[in-house]
């Protein structure tokens, strides 16, 4: 896709949001099977399908597991995760700037269009996960929010690279970080504004660091960071900041709350310690972990014995590339391949798909596992750390054949 | 089938008229959702923790002892700077310990 819009498409896209909020009333509980969701409303945010809620003030929206069975989630089923509160509602593009500033020799205030047509649209298919996606699956459990495997999405970005655009502001010598702030802002002064950094030295080696400005073809929905949100390929989607409004570069490491010390893991070689304790030292969490779900059939299904099912779902990492998915119906003695479709990158979802004729009746689990470029797969044990980050453990559907 | 229908939607929506300002998006998000058990102590915990976030946040996490909600409510006072007395927390601790306590 070319992905320049112009700003009447880019509006007329965006008018969407404008549209008379279709809030439907709580409905019955997202998965009543599974304990982690049970009880949590379907509920319609502005621009958005049903999602699972997880949390309404700041909006925690999870995506149900249907929408895994193809390698780009939808804009409406995209999850939603915000830290502080209040979060943006209304943007005035006439107004809206990107402020660079900071350590560098010309500060910026960039528009909408000047981010559109100063810098060449670079393109990217990447996936967006939150650090702690299916922490509500650790054991020994652990406080935070409670997700299930819903807080991920893969979707086709575009933007400006963020290295052209630090170029243009031209660092200064001495420069260390670069920190990321969006619109949402705390009521209390007391609560740490949600800011995030990267090293100045790794994004002008990360061509692939965008600032977006549009998902699947759209611009974003607000809740998933309209005008504009930063894209890290391949780490955790706590550094991609939403509804971005200043990037500033520092001449000192940036160690703020939401850097330092939260989103941390421990500074161990699988980021992991024995379960209930806790690391003697951390690191800031970045790449992600090999992982793979099941999407179709869900868990609790009924399949028929003796004919043929297919089995769907997609597998992603860290920026390597996923070579093979398989699976098991044997509670993982034996191994075998599936079919992969599409490769929209190293940075995306891959597709995969198998037939399946299970030959008794009964309850039948099903497990998936992925291989990626530099071979890193997943484990049987689930691997632990105190906050529930990096969660891949091989996962499972329990389904009953006959 | 659903699909298209699906997309054919989201084409209707798009070419919706804009809203009445032009260059400008905005939403309306739904209130609160969630309520927290009857019980001694509800009304202050409620209003103390709804001052930055929705009960939500404290039904979802699991459930644990005293010394599990010692540590969250120190946790909003000390880190994020809840201005929660001491009085109003004791009573918060013992309030979530007791409806949202290991076993409950």
């Amino acid at each position: 896709m070319s992905g320049r819009l112009s700003r009447r498409d880019f509006l007329a896209g965006a008018g969407t949001a404008g549209v008379a909020l279709l809030l439907s009333p709580p409905r019955a509980s997202a998965g009543a099977a599974d304990p982690v969701l049970a009880g949590r409303p379907l509920v319609r945010y502005p621009e958005k399908t049903e999602l699972i809620l997880l949390t309404s003030r700041p909006p925690q929206l999870e995506t149900p597991m249907k929408y895994f069975d193809r390698a780009i989630t939808p804009n409406e089923a995209f999850f939603v995760r915000y830290h502080v509160f209040p979060i943006p509602t209304r943007v005035d593009l006439d107004e809206w700037r990107l402020r660079v500033g900071g350590h560098v020799d010309r500060p910026l205030e960039l528009s909408m269009a000047d981010l559109q047509t100063k810098f060449s649209p670079a393109s990217i298919t990447a996936v967006c996960q939150c650090a702690g996606n299916s922490r509500g699956r650790f054991s020994p459990r652990v406080l935070g929010g409670q997700w299930g495997d819903g807080a991920m999405g893969n979707a086709e970005w575009v933007g400006a690279r963020l290295r052209e655009v630090l170029q243009a502001a031209g660092l200064r010598p001495g420069a260390v970080d670069v920190t990321f702030n969006g619109l949402d802002a705390p009521a209390f002064p007391t609560v740490p504004d949600f800011v995030k950094s990267l090293a100045v030295g790794q994004v002008m080696d990360w061509p692939e660091v965008l600032i977006a400005y549009q998902m699947n073809g759209r611009p974003l929905p607000m809740l998933n960071g309209f005008p504009a949100r930063l894209v890290v390929p391949g780490w955790y989607s706590t550094y991609w900041v939403k509804n971005l409004s200043e990037i500033t570069v520092t001449d000192q490491p940036f160690e703020k709350f939401w850097m330092k010390p939260a989103y941390r893991i421990p500074d161990t070689p699988c980021g992991c310690v024995e379960p209930g304790t806790a690391p003697a030292r951390t690191v800031p969490i970045s790449r992600m972990r090999t992982r793979s779900v099941i999407a179709s059939p869900e868990s609790g299904s009924r399949v028929p014995v003796g004919a043929s099912s297919t089995l769907a779902g997609v597998a992603f990492d860290g920026g390597y590339g996923i070579q093979t998915v398989e699976i098991s119906d044997d509670g993982g003695q034996t191994w075998r391949a599936t079919t992969l479709g599409p490769d929209l990158g190293r940075y995306s979802f891959r597709e995969w798909s198998a037939r399946w004729a299970p030959a008794r009746r009964g309850p039948q689990t099903v497990m998936v596992r992925a291989l990626n470029g530099i071979g890193e797969s997943q484990g049987m044990t689930p691997l632990w750390n105190p906050s529930g980050y990096l969660r891949n453990v091989v996962e499972r559907v329990d389904l009953e054949v006959g | 089938m659903a699909r298209t229908l699906v997309f054919r939607l989201v084409a209707l929506l798009a070419s919706a008229p804009l809203a009445a300002e032009a260059g400008v998006v905005s939403i309306t998000l739904p209130s609160d959702q969630g309520a927290l058990k009857a019980g001694t102590g509800m009304e202050v915990t409620q209003r103390a923790c709804q001052m930055c976030h929705s009960v939500d946040y404290i039904t979802m996490q699991p459930r644990g002892g005293e010394a599990q909600w010692r540590g969250v409510v120190n946790k909003m006072i000390k880190v994020f700077g809840a201005p929660i007395g001491d009085e109003d927390a004791r009573v918060i601790v013992e309030y979530l310990s007791r409806e949202y306590g290991a076993g409950r």
